[in-house]
């Protein structure tokens, strides 16, 4: 989500976001309502197809979002084996399996400000108790940015921390990292305001 | 390599409306602690360049000329308006570069971000992808622009944060030591394109040789103005008085 995004013009990519995440939505329902092997399978060759040869995605990028969870999926396998089936495993593994690749397609073909506006949009009923969209879809656009922004610092400091003798230091890693995203958090208050987030119209303009 | 007047490229393109930033008797304090006393300015010229020691006063004199900070005591008015009742109008004619652009890119991608300003202020999103494509192409982004803006490098970011104030086509640009974390390359990357601006512009620095060709230098000590004038007055003065 953070880096995933893979500019294109195909099919998948011109789809628009509330689209995306409504067939991801109706997938992730499907799969778990209808545990029938070969609909499972099914739906996994739809989503690579969709990836893979529509959106011509490259492999690696959906086999960078599998890597995290493989472990996961061989050990809930592994635990179906012994206490249940190996259908019912294969079942459970290519139905998450499916999920994460889906995910990944979405999040590879759509841009941020894309998926942050299908958040405004469901946001949208709120309004009349007071929620302003427009301000929690800045909120989730500024917290994928700063996510690596804050792992960088806590790395920075970790290597500081390194190279003055300390190891391990889990705990004393807080205070200093909560020191600088107190700063940074000081600082891009006043970005925001100097690049005019204030002024935030109650609906954004839609793209071309 | 300087910082100087108007670039080359701006001759071609018709002049951009001149601001006029006036500090009327201006104190400013962070609880007891005084940081700037009694300052009254006008200023007038394109280039001007913003030295002195740490917690001298620069930051804070910078973040008062687009209401960033609004003084404890006396007035800024940009063009005639007051940075504490004005501060929007303000803000449209004066943008802010800081020394961390981490800390100025808030969306994940570089064009997103540069489009930020702009869906702010509610411009319609074909005059939005217009201008952020000029920019981007303009500041050597346009490669990069579904980018993930943490993978830039220092320099990319910098220009990207650049790239972000200046799409939204202020008069007048503040810079808040915009060098001070770049290495050399960076440095003279990120000067040329201070250089090449059209617009006025106010440059907080420590690098006291990109100022050679500024109009004007203000020497800032104790959270006054101990030095006004040009660089060849101000910036020698400034380098004996640091021994």
């Amino acid at each position: 989500m953070l880096s995933l995004y893979r500019p294109g013009t195909s099919l998948v990519h011109r789809a628009r976001a509330g689209l995306k995440l409504a067939a991801l939505a109706a997938l992730g329902t499907g799969l778990f309502a209808v545990a029938r092997i070969e609909v499972v399978v099914a739906a996994l060759i739809g989503v690579l197809a969709a990836g893979l040869l529509v959106a011509r995605l490259p492999a690696g990028v959906l086999w960078a979002q599998v890597r995290p969870v493989w472990l996961l999926l061989t050990g809930l396998f592994v635990f179906h084996l012994l206490l249940t089936d190996p259908l019912t495993g294969a079942v459970a593994v290519l139905r998450l399996l499916t999920l994460v690749l889906a995910a990944a397609v979405v999040t590879a073909t759509t841009r941020v400000t894309a998926l942050v506006a299908v958040v405004e949009w469901l946001l949208r009923p709120l309004e009349v108790v007071g929620v302003r969209p427009a301000r929690v879809g800045l909120m989730v656009a500024m917290t994928l940015r700063f996510i690596p922004v804050v792992a960088e610092r806590a790395a920075r400091i970790r290597e500081a921390q390194a190279a003055r003798g300390a190891s391990g230091m889990r705990l004393g890693l807080l205070v200093p990292l909560l020191i600088q995203v107190l700063q940074l958090a000081a600082t891009l208050g006043e970005a925001l305001d100097a690049r005019g987030a204030d002024d935030v119209p109650a609906r954004r303009p839609r793209r071309a | 390599m300087r910082w100087g007047r108007r670039g080359a490229t701006a001759a071609a393109a018709p002049p951009l409306p001149r601001t006029a930033v006036e500090l009327r008797d201006v104190t400013h304090a962070y609880g007891e602690r005084t940081v700037l006393a009694g300052v009254s300015l006008t200023l007038t010229e394109a280039r001007i360049g913003v030295i002195g020691a740490n917690g001298s006063g620069k930051s804070t004199f910078a973040r008062l000329l687009n209401g960033l900070v609004v003084p404890t005591a006396g007035t800024v008015l940009v063009d005639g308006l007051d940075t504490r009742t004005q501060v929007r109008e303000v803000r449209r004619r004066v943008g802010f570069v800081f020394q961390d652009p981490d800390a100025q890119i808030v969306h994940p991608t570089v064009a997103e971000d540069v489009a930020f300003g702009l869906t702010n202020q509610g411009v319609p999103a074909d005059e939005i992808a217009r201008r952020v494509d000029e920019v981007l192409v303009q500041y050597g982004l346009d490669g990069h622009r579904d980018h993930p803006a943490h993978l830039l490098s220092g320099g990319q970011k910098q220009l990207l944060a650049i790239a972000g104030v200046l799409v939204m086509e202020p008069q007048r640009v503040v810079f808040d030591e915009p060098t001070t974390l770049l290495d050399l390359g960076n440095t003279r990357r990120v000067a040329r394109v201070v250089d090449g601006l059209e617009q006025d512009v106010v440059v907080v620095t420590h690098h006291l040789d990109l100022l050679a060709a500024f109009d004007r230098v203000l020497v800032f000590e104790d959270g006054r103005v101990a030095a006004d004038g040009t660089p060849a007055e101000t910036v020698p003065w400034y380098v004996a008085r640091c021994g």
